[in-house]
């Protein structure tokens, strides 16, 4: 017979103390602690403003904008300087590449997968170069003068460099409809730190059009939300570019890989969030190996689509009339155009992943192609190299055209004012503007032609998400369809299993089963 | 032993099986649980040890032979038990065999590669352990290996002098040994 205190013993025993440790164990296992918060003064909102109307030297009459930039230059001296040893005015840096050792790459004169290399565009391209009047190989990069400062401080938001003169704003010759000449009293007067205009109207509109380049930068983010980016949203913290991009001396912090080939003056998430953000082991243990933006960037092109493929070789179709033809997609977005070819455009993209350590290669003007598709960049890193993470990208795939002859990649001028002038733009005559090109750039051509696949891979930054939109771990911890498919040089839990193992472990357990089954069986009988 | 099913289901539904939890909550409990786990490992073994409970699971040859031939034939005919149970020796050869097996072989492994997993699978460690693919398949290795003998496991309670003697005797710690004269050792059973 058992006693009353054995029957309770037994109770606790086999019921309280398991049921306990469970409860204790999922409770504490779905205990989750809230992520961090920062606060953080901005940048935009802590610089001292001068009230620069009172300066009797911005009364002037000025003529020219080179007048301006001296203007400022005699208070703000020292400061073309600063300017003129940076990227956005040299367009190249002199970069330490392994395999190449020290080389001086940058937008000047590499390859793009867009309308392909800026040298020879001049007109159209150095629009976007914060000078005035890089019209040909004659530009003085050593006179302060030619220095635009207003692009970047103008905050009147009516000072524009006119499409077509390589920086140059309208004068009283060129100004048309579109391009007025400049009230440069009222815009030199209302000078300020850069906002999101003053940065986004070349940086959301490289390669010929809105998001065309990036797919994570373009024109809804002058005012958006926070579903669209959480930091610039303006219902959020409604941070502009500099608040990230924090800038001393005019050294503007951050990189875009697409030009950049070290890992120097970059920005990191970390450096506000902390590198435990989440407060939460199994999460913050992820940024070893995983950058924030992968999970947090889930899709880009969030608002308007960006050009996922551009295929130059289809370019120079005339229609009936002998006229440039302009097709559009069902989004309204362009799917062919004679001066540009045949074009992909997409909207909330989902990123492709690689291993990235902030350290690339370009493919230069003198290379051979050796592998194809041609990586116009090429994105170091991989599982093993302590620096590397794996980065969402947007690939941006194209076909352009090459010397089969030389196997190089050729320049081709594409952009002039007038026909005649072998632009392809104008007379949509390939060789000709491949001769032109070539000849600009002092390159070698064999006369022949063809058009060969190309990629440039862009790590994604910008359009993060809310939390609540953030990927889920399945995403890619997963064996359908992970988004991480493309990375196999390590293992992933929930992805990767050993089919042997799997097999013969089942069929271990198949074997138990029926083992005891028939040993049940038997012992009945 | 709920742990252990909690482990094998969560482990499992990481493994990328089956979904049951979803993916996020089995690898928050798989961790809890393992730790729950390590917890009850520790106290059990103190146990063992002052008890000298340890000493039930040090393998022998000695009836291993009689033991199997009653699994595997004896059973069937309805004869006795070929082992009798005391104080220190509450095991027949052949549990001794297995449960030291999982003692010293599975349960270790799957600890240090737990572990392993959760806190020094990147490369950047001093000593690269390669992602711990090694770890990953030894890891899951073992957890075959507990599920095949839970199910013996569980089966072989049912193979005491009635279906339900050995249960009653895991939860009660006493066990009656039919037709023998030294009855009713006291042998307290840790309910995992």
């Amino acid at each position: 017979m058992k006693s009353t205190l054995e029957k309770i013993t037994s109770f606790i025993v086999v019921i309280v103390l398991p049921a306990l440790v469970i409860y204790l164990t999922i409770f504490f296992a779905l205990r989750k602690s809230e992520p961090l918060r920062i606060e953080i003064p901005l940048m935009s909102e802590t610089i001292a403003q001068v009230d620069h109307s009172q300066f009797a030297i911005l009364q002037q009459n000025f003529t020219d904008p080179r007048e301006v930039t001296a203007a400022c230059l005699s208070c703000h001296n020292k400061r073309d300087d600063e300017l003129m040893q940076s990227s956005h005015w040299l367009w190249e840096r002199e970069v330490n590449i392994p395999g190449r050792g020290i080389v001086k790459i940058g937008k000047k004169d590499i390859h793009n997968n867009f309308c392909t290399g800026a040298q020879g565009n001049n007109g159209s391209c150095m629009r976007c170069h914060i000078g005035y009047g890089w019209e040909d190989k004659s530009f003085d990069f050593n006179n302060p003068n030619n220095i635009d400062c207003l692009v970047c401080h103008d905050k009147t938001d009516t000072y524009f460099k006119q499409k077509g003169y390589a920086g140059m704003p309208a004068t009283p010759e060129t100004a048309n409809a579109e391009f007025k000449v400049p009230d440069y009293n009222y815009i030199a007067q209302n000078v300020g730190y850069p906002d999101r205009d003053n940065c986004g109207v070349c940086h959301f509109y490289g390669g010929g059009g809105n998001n065309v380049k990036h797919g994570d930068l373009e024109e809804a983010l002058f005012n958006t939300n926070r579903k669209v980016d959480v930091h610039m949203g303006t219902d959020g913290p409604n941070m502009v570019c500099i608040d990230c991009h924090k800038t001393e001396k005019h050294n503007i912090t951050g990189r875009s890989y697409s030009v950049s080939a070290e890992n120097t003056n970059r920005i990191s998430c970390e450096g506000c969030h902390t590198d435990r953000p989440h407060q939460d082991y199994i999460l913050d243990y992820h940024n070893h190996k995983v950058a924030c933006q992968t999970c947090h960037i889930p899709v880009y092109a969030k608002v308007n689509a960006t050009v996922m493929y551009w295929d130059w070789s289809k370019a120079g179709r005339r229609d009936e009339n002998g006229n440039p033809i302009k097709e559009y997609d069902a989004d309204h977005n362009y799917s062919y155009l004679s001066i540009k070819g045949r074009f992909v455009y997409d909207d909330n993209v989902k990123p492709e992943y690689v291993w990235f350590n902030g350290t690339a290669d370009h493919f230069f003007t003198s290379d051979s192609i050796t592998t194809v598709p041609v990586q116009i960049n090429t994105l170091f890193g991989d599982y093993r190299d302590t620096n590397s993470k794996i980065w969402p990208v947007k690939i941006h795939r194209g076909r352009q055209a090459y010397d089969p002859v030389t196997k190089q990649l050729l320049s081709v001028k594409i952009f002039a004012h007038n026909k005649g002038e072998g632009a392809f733009w104008e007379d949509l005559d390939w060789p000709e503007a491949i001769r032109h090109g070539m000849e600009y750039n002092e390159r070698y051509w064999s006369g022949e032609y063809d058009f060969v696949d190309t990629e440039v891979t862009w790590p994604l930054n910008h359009m993060v998400s809310v939390k609540e939109e953030t990927m889920s771990c399945t995403e890619c911890h997963t064996r359908d369809r992970s988004r991480l498919d493309g990375l196999t040089d390590f293992y992933l839990p929930g992805r990767d299993y050993n089919k042997w193992i799997d097999y013969s472990g089942f069929a271990i357990i198949i074997l138990s089963l029926i083992g005891v089954i028939v040993h049940a069986v038997l012992r009945i009988f | 032993m709920l742990l252990v099913m909690l482990l094998t289901i969560t482990g499992f539904e990481i493994h990328g099986n089956f979904e049951i939890m979803g993916f996020e909550n089995s690898v928050r409990i798989h961790s809890a649980a393992a730790w729950s786990f390590m917890g009850l490992a520790v106290v059990s073994i103190f146990w063992m040890i002052v008890t000298k409970q340890y000493l039930n699971f040090i393998p022998t040859t000695d009836k291993l032979k009689e033991q199997l031939q009653y699994y595997t034939s004896g059973i069937f005919k309805g004869i006795a038990h070929p082992t009798h149970k005391t104080l220190y020796n509450k095991l027949n050869p052949l549990q001794r065999i297995v449960y030291a097996g999982l003692l010293i072989l599975i349960f270790p492994v799957q600890i240090i590669t737990g572990l392993g997993y959760m806190y020094y699978h990147y490369p950047e460690n001093p000593i690269d352990a390669d992602g711990l693919l090694l770890a990953v398949n030894a890891h899951t290795i073992g957890a075959f290996m507990v599920v095949a003998f839970v199910i013996v496991h569980v089966y072989m309670t049912t193979t005491g002098h009635s279906v339900s003697a050995n249960v009653k005797a895991m939860i009660s710690g006493y066990e009656k040994e039919p037709d023998t004269e030294n009855t009713t050792e006291e042998s307290t059973t840790k309910n995992q």
